[in-house]
């Protein structure tokens, strides 16, 4: 077996270690490009690391199941990053609380904005009913997502995926579209990061400004609580 | 740094259970952050919280390091997108239009709202 490079690769490429090695070492790469362009969105690190590592389970053959079996344990700090959103949270609570009011109203508004509008959308696109449903809570994080999407009897996997390009293309989108509003109240414009693209524009926001990176937080948690309700309704009320 | 990080991982199982235990809509970790938060407050209110992991910053640093690579979470389930590239063939475009346009929206909407009742609360606190 030691003479056989071939039989090597079987072994590394079906244990946890390699995966794991190489969506460190791709986002690590993402990441310093991404600081080198000064943060420049088109240089965002989700983006490239997702297709750089897709292409190479692509090219070498290997199933998206193996390379979850070494990716998992990033996937698994998600959870503990929600949680660990209580220390910014707690360190600005006195600019959360004298803005309370303003953050509750965006809430609702940006909420079923946008869970109707992409509805809408894709039925004027006339997509299936089933891809319909599945992109329907798109605005929140994965893994609530996801649970929304399987009580609708949707695709949760689908729904993973449209979660997980509208964050980037939000992450993307945020800075030059607030940038030409003329918004520079970094409260705001952190709220509506989180709240449109979640935790990937939590973590653009908190590259731009700390406040935004706060108020994203605080939306993206919110938006969570909000949208499992919302969803469900906007669906029986939208869906033909 | 070991007890803090046992904290927030045990902030998010009491979220988790308490989450499924009474079929709550809202997801474990999003009550963890509620506890931890609390834990923080109560800190600051009484000595007696104020020891192992909620002291001299510990659990603020374990947090902070948490979060400075928040972005690197995502990757795994958006490398999901290998799965689904029939579909994305078939409806690629429309999905990703759809997707786009409605960020834009939910962006400028939220955004708007929030600079427009912020803006008419200094109004009437001036008056």
């Amino acid at each position: 077996m030691k003479d056989n490079p071939f039989s090597l690769w079987v072994y590394l490429s079906q244990s946890p270690l390699l995966w794991l090695t190489v969506t460190l070492l791709v986002y690590a790469t993402t990441d310093v490009v991404s600081l080198a362009t000064r943060r420049h969105p088109l240089a965002n690190p989700v983006l490239h690391a997702m297709w750089i590592i897709g292409a190479f389970l692509l090219a070498t053959g290997t199933s998206y199941t193996t390379y979850f079996a070494g990716a998992q344990f990033v996937h698994f700090l998600l959870g503990p990053a929600t949680v660990a959103l209580a220390v910014p949270l707690y360190e600005n609570r006195k600019r959360v609380v004298s803005s309370i009011v303003p953050m509750l109203v965006a809430l609702v508004a940006g909420s079923a904005t946008a869970v109707v509008s992409v509805v809408l959308l894709a039925e004027l696109a006339g997509l299936p009913r089933d891809v319909v449903l599945s992109l329907a809570p798109k605005s929140v994080t994965a893994g609530v997502a996801m649970g929304i999407s399987e009580s609708l009897h949707a695709d949760p996997s689908l729904t993973a995926v449209s979660v997980i390009l509208t964050g980037i293309m939000g992450a993307i989108i945020v800075t030059p579209l607030m940038n030409r509003t003329g918004i520079t109240d970094f409260r705001a414009r952190g709220f509506a990061a989180g709240l449109a693209a979640h935790g990937i524009g939590t973590a653009r926001a908190f590259q731009v400004d700390e406040i935004a990176g706060v108020f994203s937080g605080i939306a993206m948690s919110l938006n969570a609580l909000v949208t499992s309700f919302l969803v469900p309704i906007a669906v029986t009320l939208l869906v033909r | 740094m070991l007890a803090s990080l046992s904290l927030i991982l045990l902030c998010q199982l009491i979220g988790e259970a308490v989450a499924r235990g009474l079929g709550l809509p809202l997801p474990g970790p999003v009550l963890g952050l509620l506890l931890l938060l609390i834990l923080l407050l109560a800190r600051d209110r009484f000595v007696l919280f104020a020891r192992g992991p909620l002291r001299n910053d510990g659990v603020e640093t374990a947090s902070k390091g948490l979060l400075a690579h928040l972005s690197l979470l995502f990757v795994p389930a958006g490398v999901g997108v290998v799965q689904k590239l029939d579909l994305l063939a078939s409806h690629g475009i429309a999905i990703i239009l759809v997707l786009a346009l409605s960020v834009v929206v939910t962006l400028l909407v939220t955004v708007l709202i929030f600079r427009l009742v912020s803006r008419l609360l200094r109004q009437q606190d001036a008056q």
